[in-house]
């Protein structure tokens, strides 16, 4: 297969195939860091996960409308902004979600499932009547849509960059605050024991939300920044479900590094994997990989707990 | 009545007053009033029990506006309903209004079947507008078979199959693929090919054909790879690394839903500049429906072939459009499917008319050999295998998501829905 | 419940009831095309004991069960596909006698692991053996590792996603997107007729009723109690020195079986099979009919099938635009406010009313859509 190509253009090639692999896996960290968090942290199974995410999508959606028609000189920087609101827009949403629902569910983690489930037929409608049926085209300005010419041969997208930045700039917001801030100390202290961590003065319920909320909001972000690689619309939330519960649980529950961890292997096997096998193949050949070395190692990569 | 049908072209006496009033040309508009209910007696045009009365008669629209396939079916589903109201306004069929019934297959085959079910034995509709992907057509098939239903279905497919109880109002596979395919030789000297796809049949069985093609009839042309992703997918870097290695002259892509604005995104971002031409890409599975979703910057430069694309200037297509867009917002686009989807209703009345009769067997008897003249498209005419006589187009996008047409084919081209050396 | 004998008085109404529905009201009130649909509800029934068992009873919360439903079906539609797939129907393809979207994908010859489906008793088996031998390596896997919870959810809707993608592409073995479609006939028996249709609704109701026994007589012997007490405390019945593993896989090879044949009936009554019942969806759908039936009562796991998909016929028909929201309000309702869903309602609300009114437990007069609370 490699017999007609130079050294040099098969290096490039190479280098470039890295660098896909690195787009996916920081792909993967970003839809998977919110349910990393509400998952490992809370045990809430978000089947609604990606409605949050597609909800941060439109808000994009909106803002660059909104920057178009009224501030078009600002028009390349919009995507900053568009950010922030995905991330209040998903947050409130999760907030309120929380406050209604789950927080009654917290004894039945198995009933979150399907509450969450329900929710996320009701939000895929409400964008549906919203927005159309149709997928909504999100402009991205010019300078993210290009590429970096490193080399004559190699060529590196720039909105790949972006999402790399991206994921490594939100899993150290991430770290930061699970392991550095009061918030991040009162979640694991609940995490370890919610009674104790009650008892010593913890005000849980409002830690419960408020981590619901940040996971919901990440899952906004990453929806916004997956508006330039992928398409927006009402059923397009579900694309992502699959990929993201098998990235956190391959990864070890209620572990972020596990999340990590789990996302460049799978990332890393799916990538080199599609390469030199057909697109389909490669697919099915990384999840039976995943699902196998869970059948031998259950507890994932990195784990904390368990058994139940 | 096809021979009024086909007239109407050198009748256009008030097609200008027609154009203002803002309705699309057709047929009957130039009969005087229609025609009158009276004269065709419910228990004549009606004898096998279907939901007819002597005003009104009832066809079904099924498509999916739930799920994931609601995104491409919704255009079908408003080109059908203009078409509806367009005939009710000219008098309805044999002087009868059309209504409607629709039913949501929600992007799931058995729903389809189902529905399907309920149209035809509990509703009795005279005819059905409707299905969209391969699969809910499959499944729908035996419903039809048994219950004698008839269906006009919209989209461009794969071909192999010719039912008795279904028009097939988009291309099969050959009427889309080999122009196409002929003319990037010819015009732009392409000589290797990468064909990429969806992993289900409608691509499968495309990049078959094409690739016999290729192969078998076009000189010192070759395949340098076939590549296939499953629905959904939405990451392309590799391919678009395997692509770069390969250096093909065109990507020949049918991706589709979804995973079309993932690849068109990704294959821009990646420095692939679809206006250089090197590649160059063809396309069958993207319509301008589709370029909303991608944004018209990310395609910029590629080529599709289809049948019809919005920017033709036909006086029948200038019509269509200002209708459509009047029913259903400026904003629409109208791709290849839609107007397919609007041929149907058309297609039955004038099947209906020249059968004189609703019944489904005399509808069929009547349909091939019907010709329609104000069809957007420009000219079709129903082979005796129920698929269309039409012209094969090469249109390339725009960076404003319309497509310029670079080329027609001089003549109608034959469905053949069982293609000899294809197979 | 924790009678010792096979049936309590209670149950036996409650199975009287039911059947009276499936076989005498149904079928007097229904048109056939209802009837017919009310038979495919009946098919998810299967499944929805079968996880009112593994889940109500064992803990054992699987997503997983659409690829157990889908592979019964598959079976089947693989030795129907074969009867209607003779030389002469499918003489213009390039292999005349092999199914014809094998034909498309340029495959000359039937792959071995076609050839046993020419049998009708190996497809039989194999309706229950295939869906039972996938749960043995899956529960084996999982259970004696003790992954349960939601772990053991998660990883079984994972197997869903593979078996959906698995079975769309090799379209050349299994059909790929459109299923195994265009099935005629059983042993030369047209089941597309109405007639045959009302048949099988019968020939359902009839293995329904044989499943919910059997799931009766697991549920009062001593491997039901034991379930039911490892889901409450698992380790003391580790520590009592039984091996819970094997219960577990028991249990949801079990499931398993049911679902399988729930699978056979769909394609025999719906006349094909498709991907889009293996997939995550469907999967999390019937998890839900046995919630809103209530998860511990596999009559209410009946009507809880019943109903939904029910309430999504009449939704869809009358609001195709907005439907999806009474469906989605309707989950969150059912495990917001009745967690023990229909069954929850009828033994806590409605039943110690009837007795009140009428001394004791009697026969009522239930709903005509099937389902006990109104």
């Amino acid at each position: 297969m490699f017999a007609d190509y130079s050294m040099a253009e098969l290096g490039a090639i190479f280098a470039m195939q890295g660098f896909a692999g690195l787009i996916l896996f920081s792909v993967f960290v970003l839809m998977a860091l919110g349910l990393a968090i509400i998952f490992g942290q809370m045990g809430v199974i978000n089947m609604a996960h990606g409605e949050f995410m597609i909800l941060g999508a439109y808000v994009t959606y909106l803002v660059s409308n909104l920057f178009a028609e009224y501030m078009p000189a600002l028009f390349s920087m919009y995507f900053f902004v568009a950010m922030i609101f995905a991330f209040i827009a998903s947050g409130l949403l999760g907030l309120f979600v929380e406050w209604a629902m789950i927080r009654h569910l917290y004894k039945r983690p198995l009933d979150t499932l399907l509450a969450t489930w329900g929710l996320s037929l009701i939000l895929q409608q409400t964008y549906r009547s919203v927005f159309g049926a149709r997928e909504v085209g999100v402009s991205i300005p010019d300078w993210m849509m290009g590429s970096l010419p490193l080399t004559d041969l190699i060529e590196v997208p720039i909105n790949g960059i972006f999402v790399m930045v991206l994921a490594v700039g939100i899993s150290l917001a991430v770290y930061i605050m699970m392991f550095r801030s009061r918030w991040g100390k009162q979640v694991r202290a609940i995490n370890q024991n919610r009674v104790m961590a009650g008892a010593v003065g913890i005000n849980t319920e409002w830690t419960d939300r408020l981590t619901f909320g940040i996971g919901c909001g990440v899952a906004g972000v990453a929806g916004s920044a997956f508006t330039m690689i992928g398409s927006t619309g009402p059923t397009a939330g579900q694309l992502y479900i699959v990929d993201t519960f098998l990235v956190v649980v391959f990864g070890g529950a209620g572990s972020l590094l596990g999340t990590i961890a789990s996302a460049f292997s799978i990332s890393q096997a799916q990538s080199i994997m599609e390469f030199f096998l057909s697109g389909s193949m490669a697919k099915v050949l990384t999840l039976l990989v995943v699902v196998g070395i869970l059948m031998i190692r259950p507890q994932g990569l990195f784990s904390l707990k368990l058994r139940k | 009545m096809s021979d009024g049908i086909s007239n109407n072209k050198t009748k256009g006496v008030s097609r200008r007053a027609v154009l203002a009033g803002g309705t699309a040309l057709t047929a009957s508009l130039f009969m005087p009033n229609g025609l009158r209910a009276a004269d065709f007696p419910t228990a004549e045009v009606n004898t096998t029990g279907l939901a007819v009365t002597d005003d009104a008669v009832t066809i079904g629209i099924l498509h999916s506006i739930t799920g994931t396939m609601a995104i491409s079916e919704t255009g079908s589903v408003q080109a059908e309903k203009l078409a509806i109201e367009q005939i009710n306004a000219q008098g309805g069929i044999l002087g009868r209004k059309i209504e409607y019934i629709q039913e949501d297959g929600a992007s799931d085959w058995p729903t389809f079947a189902e529905k399907a079910r309920k149209l035809l034995v509990n509703d009795k509709v005279a005819s059905v507008m409707g299905c969209w992907t391969s699969a809910s057509r499959k499944a729908v098939l035996p419903v039809f078979e048994q219950h004698n239903g008839f269906l006009y279905y919209p989209t461009f497919y794969e071909g192999l199959e010719e039912s008795p109880n279904v028009i097939y109002t988009g291309q099969e596979a050959t009427q889309q693929i080999i122009a196409g395919l002929d003319w990037v030789n010819q015009t732009k000297g392409a000589k290797t090919f990468y064909l990429l796809g969806s992993d289900y049949i409608w691509p499968r069985t495309s990049n078959k054909i094409a690739r016999k093609h290729i192969e078998n009839f076009m000189d010192g042309c070759k395949v340098v790879g076939e590549e296939y992703y499953p629905l959904g997918h939405t990451q392309f870097n590799s391919v678009i690394n395997k692509i770069r290695l390969r250096k093909p002259d065109v990507i020949y892509a049918i991706v589709v839903g979804g995973s079309n604005v993932a690849f068109y995104k990704q294959l821009k971002a990646a420095g692939i500049d679809m206006t250089k031409e090197k590649p160059l890409l063809l396309t069958i599975s993207v319509t301008e429906d589709e370029i909303r979703g991608i944004g018209g910057e990310n395609i910029d430069g590629a080529y599709a072939c289809m049948k019809y694309f919005q920017s033709l200037e036909n006086e029948n297509n200038l019509a269509f459009v200002k209708a459509f867009k009047e029913m259903w917002g400026d904003d629409m686009v109208i791709g290849d499917v839609t107007q397919a989807a609007y041929l149907g209703p058309w297609l039955w009345k004038a099947a209906v008319e020249k059968a004189g009769s609703f019944d489904v067997d005399k509808v069929r008897e009547a349909s091939p050999g019907i010709e329609l003249t104000t069809a957007p498209e420009g000219y079709v005419k129903v082979h005796e295998n129920h698929h269309l006589w039409s012209k094969t187009r090469v249109g390339r996008a725009q960076a404003d998501g319309q497509y310029e047409v670079v080329f027609e084919t001089a003549d109608l081209v034959e469905p053949d829905p069982f293609p000899e050396g294809y197979q | 419940m924790q009678s010792s004998a096979f049936m309590t008085r209670k149950d036996i109404i409650g199975f009287a009831i039911l059947a009276a529905l499936i076989f005498i009201v149904f079928p007097m009130v229904l048109d056939s095309f209802r009837l017919n649909l009310f038979g495919k509800y009946l098919t998810y029934a299967f499944v929805a004991i079968g996880l009112s068992l593994c889940w109500g009873a064992g803990g054992i919360l699987s997503l997983g069960q659409g690829v157990f439903f889908g592979l019964g079906g598959y079976c089947m539609a693989m030795f129907l596909k074969l009867e209607a797939s003779t030389p002469e129907n499918t003489a213009i393809q390039s292999t005349p006698g092999i199914p014809d979207f094998m034909d498309w994908n340029q495959l000359t010859e039937l792959p071995w692991w076609w050839e046993p489906f020419y049998s009708l008793p190996l497809a039989l088996l194999a309706v229950v053996a295939v869906p039972v031998m996938f749960a043995f390596i899956i529960g084996v896997a999982m259970f004696t590792r003790r992954v349960g919870g939601v772990y053991f959810a998660i990883i079984t809707q994972a197997f869903a996603a593979i078996m959906t993608i698995l079975i769309i592409g090799q379209q050349g073995y299994t059909g790929g997107v459109n299923g195994i479609t265009d099935l005629r006939t059983l042993m030369g028996w047209d089941i597309r007729t109405d007639e045959a249709k009302t048949t099988l609704y019968f020939v359902n109701g009839v293995l329904l009723f044989a499943v919910l026994f059997a799931a009766q007589y697991v549920r009062k012997s001593k491997l039901g109690r034991l379930l039911i007490a490892m889901r409450d405390q698992e380790d003391r019945v580790r520590f009592s020195g039984y091996n819970v593993a094997n219960f577990k896989i028991f249990i949801f090879c079990l499931g398993a079986a049911f679902a399988g044949i729930g699978g056979a009936m769909f394609t025999l009554q719906v006349g094909f099979m498709s991907p889009t019942l293996v997939g995550i969806v469907p999967s999390i759908e019937m998890v839900i009919f046995c919630a809103v039936g209530g998860r511990l009562s596999i009559l209410g796991a009946v009507y809880g099938a019943l109903l939904v998909n029910w309430a999504k016929t009449t939704f869809s028909e009358s609001f195709p635009e907005l439907w999806l929201l009474g469906l989605g309000g309707l989950f969150i309702a059912v495990v917001m406010l009745f967690p023990n869903g229909l069954a929850g309602v009828w033994s806590e609300k409605v039943e110690p009313r009837l007795m009140a009114l009428f001394g004791k437990s009697r026969e009522d007069k239930p709903a005509p859509d099937g389902a006990p609370a109104e």
